[in-house]
């Protein structure tokens, strides 16, 4: 559609061309942390808590709260993009990189379903939740992660559309082909890439 | 009673120039604008349209916004939009666009927060969290009147009250803060009473809860207490997105 200008409009929030910069298409910045969530927040205790890794890997693993409080957490600078045209640039997280999780159970698929307490899923391909680009993250800004933002513990996946980093995360289970989840199966993209802007099927 | 199903996936993903054709304001704050689309296709209800304002410069702002009518009214759609003071996309709709201004959009996208007409619904609004939920009320109202659908409408004050003169006896309205003397509704946030004051005709379907996070919060707490399932309550809450 090339060429449309709406009568009137001059831009408002624009902002510099640092930030601007890092703001994929269509977005638009954001200082509050909204929340969007398909159904109510379920509430996980810590020592009901669990993580697992199975599927298509050669050592399936199931850790609790404790176990995984173990292993080597770190920082997560990043920005996050939300399909709802949200972004929130320059936040932290903290936790434990999949790279390390991923590792200790071998995968022997190139896909993963995400499952969440609550029953949401989300489908990613592995080739992003490896490299140094995915993480469960226990810490938001130096905080323990609220229960409303997928406290205790919520996959973070920066590089993609918010709604890949699943809350509320209770395993990833490898796959050997492709499925959709949640979203994916109600009209959102399978990848979900900000900055090639793959917000939904059509996309 | 007609059943609503996905189709052509063709318009839904193309930009599009739209043309206002009316503008109601609704309340001090909230503004339906009817728009006319020529690659219209029909939406389930609760779904929503994007829409991108572009300025001379090609600087452009895009927002999602709920969709307010039933997919029975051929070629056009209705967006009914909150003026956030600090945004962007919202007060353009409030102070500048007019009615046969153009303005482009894109849609409908699907959402997992929509009524296919299948079952009988509960719905719960807060403020402005009544747009999605009123065109699955007047789609019903519409398609099929004996179906059991009742609103249950969270609105600080009367003027507040956006569709004022098309709810009637499938709505239940309570006021937060200002309550008039003439009042005749209900006072004060949903609470069990109120959704006990629903009845029990809506348990067969699910459960729509929209508005901000702690309305959707707090309502989906009260319809789990009065056992209502998890897998039947779909939420939608609004962030800012002016």
């Amino acid at each position: 559609m090339g060429g449309f200008v709406s009568r009137g409009f001059s831009g408002r929030r624009r902002v510099d061309p640092d930030l601007a910069a890092r703001l994929p298409p269509g977005q638009y910045v954001e200082t509050g942390f909204p929340v969007l969530t398909a159904g109510p927040a379920p509430r996980v205790p810590p020592e009901q808590w669990r993580l697992g890794i199975d599927g298509a890997v050669e050592d399936p693993r199931d850790w609790s709260w404790e176990e995984f409080g173990h292993k080597t957490f770190e920082s997560v600078p990043c920005d996050i993009h939300c399909v709802t045209k949200w972004s929130k640039l320059g936040t932290s997280f903290r936790g434990v990189s999949l790279d390390l999780l991923l590792g200790e159970a071998g995968p022997r698929g190139r896909y993963a379903m995400i499952h969440s307490y609550g029953g949401y899923t989300t489908n990613l391909a592995l080739e992003d939740l490896t490299g140094g680009r995915a993480w469960v993250v226990t810490e938001h800004e130096g905080a323990p992660l609220a229960t409303e933002h997928g406290g205790p513990a919520r996959l973070l996946v920066p590089h993609l559309y918010f709604w890949k980093s699943a809350k509320w995360i209770r395993s990833v289970q490898i796959l050997e082909r492709e499925e959709p989840g949640f979203w994916e199966q109600n009209g959102y993209h399978l990848r979900g890439d900000p900055w090639k802007e793959q917000r939904y099927w059509s996309d | 009673m007609e059943r609503l199903s996905g189709d052509s996936e063709s318009a839904r993903g193309r930009w599009q120039i739209g043309r206002v054709i009316a503008v109601k304001p609704e309340t001090p704050r909230v503004k339906s604008f009817r728009i006319s689309v020529p690659l219209w296709v029909a939406h389930l209800p609760g779904q929503h349209y994007e829409v991108r304002l572009t300025a001379p410069d090609g600087y452009t702002a895009q927002r999602s916004y709920s969709i307010a009518s039933s997919p029975l009214e051929e070629g056009e759609i209705e967006l009914t939009i909150d003026r956030l003071d600090d945004g962007e996309v919202s007060p353009y709709f409030h102070d500048v666009l007019a009615a046969g201004d153009d303005v482009e959009l894109r849609g409908p996208f699907a959402s997992y927060f929509v009524w296919r007409g299948e079952a009988p619904a509960l719905l719960a609004g807060g403020g402005s969290g009544i747009v999605p939920l009123m065109s699955m009320l007047r789609h019903r109202r519409l398609t099929a009147p004996e179906l059991p659908m009742k609103l249950l409408y969270s609105v600080r004050s009367a003027e507040e009250i956006i569709y004022a003169d098309e709810l009637g006896q499938d709505a239940l309205i309570t006021l937060t803060r200002t309550v008039p003397d003439d009042w005749q509704g209900h006072r004060g946030r949903i609470d069990g009473e109120l959704i006990a004051a629903a009845g029990s005709l809506y348990r067969t379907g699910l459960a729509f809860v929209c508005g901000s996070n702690g309305f959707v919060e707090s309502t989906a707490g009260l319809l789990l207490a009065a056992g209502y399932d998890p897998a039947l309550i779909r939420t939608e809450r609004f962030g800012p997105s002016g």
